[in-house]
């Protein structure tokens, strides 16, 4: 199924937020997730399954003035 | 001790529910590397940094820059990258939702060139995130007017720019700050185009209740050593607005007798 990622589209087999962003190595990453522009709650992510068509932003703190 | 030091000890700005003995504060960008973050941060003594928020690049690494900030330090959450008040609000929420506080620095950028804030925009995000209980922290041209309006909003301080963002130039807008400070019941932290420790201490001198310097610091070439200069300039500037400075005079004023050695 397919959906789009901070912009890009991407092919990807059914799994739960939490599974998607430990596989993009970002677990502990300190990531914040926007799902459909909700924020969720990290304690959420394993109850979210990503569906067809979803949007997310994965967005991190940075250096910044 | 004397007076001035006294004062000193009990001289804190109270931001939020916060209260900050050191009129420093920094930010995390354009470090070298992010381990000298802490170090910094232990030399200059600051209370508060600044962090950004950006779409996460899949492809680079994915160290966490809030690892390398002290717990007791507060995170101070900028809206870099808003082009208008939605996206500024959004930013707002996000980082709220991160669990970084509730401390808000306004930064909404239109001008790409000079990097000058939009103080529109900057109003209505303001007048936004007040309401929804945020602390904010504005960035803005030196504009009277518009801070009464930021103030009346709910804003927690106005910051006005000294110089452009990186710029390295000091006290530009001094005259127009001036009059923030002398008008203005909110703090008023001078953020951005402070290049060094003296122009940090020149507006501390004249009032300010608090200075914010990134690139100054983190692009210098001992970091942490002029982490510690700029918040000794703070101090001696703080401490010299305190202990009430005479003005400046046209003509000489003996500091000795004026009557001739034997006379």
């Amino acid at each position: 199924m397919r959906i789009t990622v901070n912009g890009c589209e991407e092919d990807i087999s059914p799994c739960s937020l939490l599974a998607f962003i430990e596989a993009k190595g970002l677990a502990a990453s300190g990531a914040v997730v926007e799902y459909n522009e909700r924020i969720v709650r990290r304690a959420d992510w394993n109850r979210i399954q990503l569906r067809e068509n979803d949007r997310l932003e994965v967005l991190r703190f940075v250096g910044g003035g | 001790m004397w007076e001035a030091a006294d004062t000193m000890e009990n001289d804190t700005l109270i931001l939020g529910n916060k209260r900050f003995g050191n009129r420093l504060f920094t930010g995390t960008g354009k470090f070298s590397a992010k381990s000298v973050i802490p170090r910094m941060l232990e030399a200059s003594g600051s209370e508060m940094i600044t962090v950004a928020l950006r779409r996460v690049d899949f492809a680079s690494e994915t160290e966490n820059i809030l690892d390398y900030i002290p717990r007791q330090v507060t995170l101070l959450p900028n809206t870099s990258g808003a082009r208008n008040e939605g996206e500024a609000v959004r930013i707002a929420h996000i980082a709220r939702e991160a669990g970084c506080g509730d401390f808000i620095k306004i930064e909404i950028i239109t001008d790409t060139k000079y990097l000058l804030p939009d103080n529109h925009a900057t109003l209505l995000a303001t007048e936004t995130l007040a309401k929804e209980g945020f602390v904010v922290l504005p960035y803005v041209l030196p504009d009277l007017p518009l801070a009464r309006r930021l103030e009346d909003a709910g804003a927690a301080a106005v910051m006005p720019l000294g110089a452009p963002i990186g710029s390295n130039r000091g006290l530009e807008t001094r005259a127009l700050i001036e009059m923030l400070i002398e008008n203005l019941s909110v703090p008023v932290i001078v953020d951005a185009g402070l290049g060094r420790p003296s122009h940090a201490a020149e507006a501390m001198e004249m009032g300010a209740d608090a200075v914010l310097v990134n690139t100054a610091i983190s692009s210098a070439e001992d970091p942490v050593a002029m982490g510690r200069a700029f918040s000794l300039a703070v101090a001696a500037g703080r401490m010299a607005f305190l202990a009430r400075m005479r003005e400046e005079q046209k003509t000489a004023v003996p500091s000795s007798p004026l009557t001739g050695f034997l006379s």
